[in-house]
């Protein structure tokens, strides 16, 4: 298609190529057409996949100096920290890399909430996101736990007895989980043992991600069908990647900045006691990342249905595509929607905050209005909105912001290929 | 960029909002130092490093294990710095069991400098049973494990005083302002001129409490010099790069109209 297309020169190459077209796969990754549009907002791909493998590579490392039992694991760290040389650098960086990966996956979702990436003919790539993101939550949590402090030791204790609630078979399944009758050093070795198995899972996963992503192409900010290539796209390099890197970049920036000159903020103190059976820690209280969660746990006053209510409000996120009915994908069309969705982000930040503090008084009332706010947006908001709402007109493309676009896709869609046929 | 410069109001706001909300909940405000390692090149004071070594040897570590520490590091670069003389001097003054020999026997022997750190009893339920019930923790990453970790423990170590007086104290419990709860079951350890500095440096109970904090930040955190190092040329690469990128981004996507 354009002059710069790779073709394999060699006998061997293109022996291989005729075989397994991995040679000229390059062509497809470069010209992939992009729309010219997106924001910074949509570079956060890059970076979680940077993160990913950032990940991978500092946790293997870390896996060849660490050891996966309770007498030896939170020993084995200080070993890291102190003696392996420039071992401080890896933890610190795996450590934090895990809030920066978080932080970077919630604005990831957060940017496809508003400008309905979600939406149709996207819903698998949201699908198969939503399980990399509950994946993520359970690599995370399982980190969390093998450097053996009071904090992984108590929230190891916490979550495995969520499974306790199960009806009839509960203690079977914990005591499965801890492979005892306790959370000890089999349960540590365990968790070790997943903690290494899920990032693959998750790389394949990503392959997957993306895959589905170039069958349909971007969604951009205005959030209509574009042809593809057309005036509209750029290719994907140079373009599309040095704006990656540049965005890359700076997120590197504030990485670094809590890698080397705040490396335990966002940790707990008491991560760094050595994991006690017998003293409980004041507020057990998970990472960041999964505050909002662990409010709306709490905020249920049954054990089980807390459970419940916890899974639901990621299940919810999955069956997103069939609850937000409206057509327009963009919430700069969609003005009601927009409010609401900002109500949603402060809802989440509502639920983060009040994970944190003590499950008692006005904290856990605020908690549980949150909770019920977050399931209302989406079982009943969402739906009924995508009915009522009167939504501003889209336009047919990009580079000519024209109005008259049908507020329905497929309309829109059809009157883009009249205009070219005309 | 405009869009870009809300990301990163957005990314700011979000991540000084997630260390605001971990540093809720405090009863007494500690007492702030300005500490020589605190900011953005960061080092810390050699010599204070020296006397709070001596300050933990003479008066913490009749109690305190500090279990993680080599004799060997404190010689090591961005620690106190002692030469290999002076630490092999001090390695000297323990015992450690080694052993079996040829015959099967374990034997005592002065400590080396690849040696761990002599404890100061040989478990938990013996320090327990020495100390009223109460373990002495272990300080190796002691200024970690406490949240405000130098200012609390430097506080802690002056915040002794007479409790109120609705306050009834058991035996063998002290009145702290900065402990949680404000019993500890330590007693005041340090008061003036407890230890003699070789330096010639006034042994006041703040001095001694500073060099101590210092010496327990280096222990928790012995590699913060070349962390703080790495960290600024890091940031600089970073920024440059940044700046070349982005004007070779600008560079190429002003071939098309659109804004970038």
């Amino acid at each position: 298609m354009s002059d710069h297309e790779y073709v394999p020169k060699s006998k061997f190459g293109k022996w291989f190529n005729d075989r397994l077209p991995l040679l000229t796969l390059r062509n497809h990754l470069t010209d992939y057409p992009t729309p010219k549009n997106l924001n910074y907002w949509w570079t956060f791909g890059a970076i979680l996949t940077f993160c990913l493998v950032a990940q991978i590579i500092t946790g293997i490392i870390l896996a060849m100096h660490y050891v996966a039992t309770a007498g030896l694991a939170f020993e084995s760290i200080e070993h890291i920290m102190r003696d392996v040389n420039y071992g401080w650098l890896i933890r610190y960086f795996h450590a934090n890399g895990s809030s920066m990966f978080f932080l970077a996956v919630y604005i990831h979702i957060f940017r496809s909430l508003y400008y309905g990436s979600h939406k149709s003919p996207r819903e698998v790539i949201w699908i198969i996101g939503m399980i990399i993101y509950f994946l993520m939550m359970m690599t995370a949590f399982m980190g969390y736990v093998l450097p053996w402090g009071q904090m992984s030791f108590w929230a190891a204790t916490v979550i495995t007895n969520l499974f306790s609630a199960v009806p009839f078979f509960g203690e079977s399944i914990t005591n499965w989980l801890w492979g005892g009758f306790a959370v000890d050093s089999p349960t540590l070795t365990r968790f070790y043992a997943l903690h290494y198995l899920f990032p693959f899972l998750i790389l394949g996963l990503v392959i997957l991600h993306i895959w589905a992503l170039h069958i349909p192409g971007n969604n951009n900010p205005v959030g209509i069908d574009i042809k593809q290539p057309s005036k509209d796209t750029v290719p994907f390099h140079p373009y599309i990647v040095l704006k990656d890197l540049f965005a890359l970049l700076i997120f590197l920036l504030i990485f670094a900045f809590f890698v080397f000159y705040s490396p335990n903020l966002l940790g707990h103190p008491d991560n760094y006691i050595e994991a006690n059976p017998l003293v409980t820690p004041d507020h057990i209280v998970p990472e960041w990342y999964l505050l909002p969660f662990y409010a709306i746990l709490r905020s249920i006053p049954d054990k089980l249905l807390g459970v419940i209510a916890m899974f639901a409000s990621i299940f919810v996120l999955v069956i997103l595509p069939w609850l937000d009915t409206s057509k327009v994908r963009s919430a700069i069309f969609r003005p009601i929607y927009k409010q609401f969705y900002w109500f949603l982000v402060a809802d989440v930040i509502i639920l983060g905050y009040m994970g944190a503090m003590p499950a008692e008084g006005t904290y856990l009332l605020i908690a549980r209005v949150a909770t019920a706010y977050y399931f209302i947006h989406f079982l009943i908001i969402l739906p009924f909105l995508g009915i009522k709402e009167k939504t501003l007109e889209v336009p047919l493309s990009i580079t000519e912001p024209v109005l008259g676009g049908s507020s329905n896709q497929t309309m829109a869609k059809d009157n883009s290929n009249l205009r070219d046929n005309l | 960029m405009k869009n870009f410069i809300k990301l990163i109001i957005f990314l700011v706001l979000l991540t000084s909002f997630s260390s605001h909300k971990l540093l809720a909940e405090s009863s007494q405000e500690n007492l702030k130092v300005n500490w020589s390692f605190k900011s953005f090149f960061g080092t810390f004071d050699r010599a204070s490093l020296q006397r709070g070594y001596q300050v933990f040897n003479e008066v913490c570590s009749s109690c305190h294990s500090i279990k993680y520490l080599s004799y060997r590091n404190l010689t090591e670069k961005g620690g106190p710095e002692f030469s290999e003389e002076e630490a092999k001097a001090i390695a000297a003054n323990f015992e450690v069991t080694d052993g079996p020999d040829s015959t099967g026997e374990m034997f005592t022997r002065p400590a080396k400098l690849s040696d761990k750190f002599v404890m100061p009893y040989a478990n938990e339920e013996e320090a327990k049973s020495a100390n009223g019930g109460a373990y002495p923790p272990d300080m190796s990453v002691l200024v970690k494990a406490r949240k405000d970790g130098a200012d609390y423990i430097y506080s802690l170590l002056l915040g002794y005083e007479d409790p109120p007086v609705d306050i009834k104290l058991d035996d063998g419990v002290y009145y702290n302002k900065y402990m949680y709860g404000n019993n500890i079951k330590m007693s005041a350890p340090l008061f003036d001129e407890l230890v003699e500095y070789s330096d010639g440096t006034k042994a006041t109970t703040e001095q001694m409490a500073k060099d101590v904090v210092s010496f327990l930040m280096w222990a928790a955190e012995p590699h913060l010099e070349q962390r703080h190092k790495i960290g600024f040329r890091v940031i600089i690469y970073l920024i440059i790069i940044s700046i070349l990128v982005y004007f070779s981004m600008k560079k190429i996507w002003s071939r098309i109209e659109s804004e970038v």
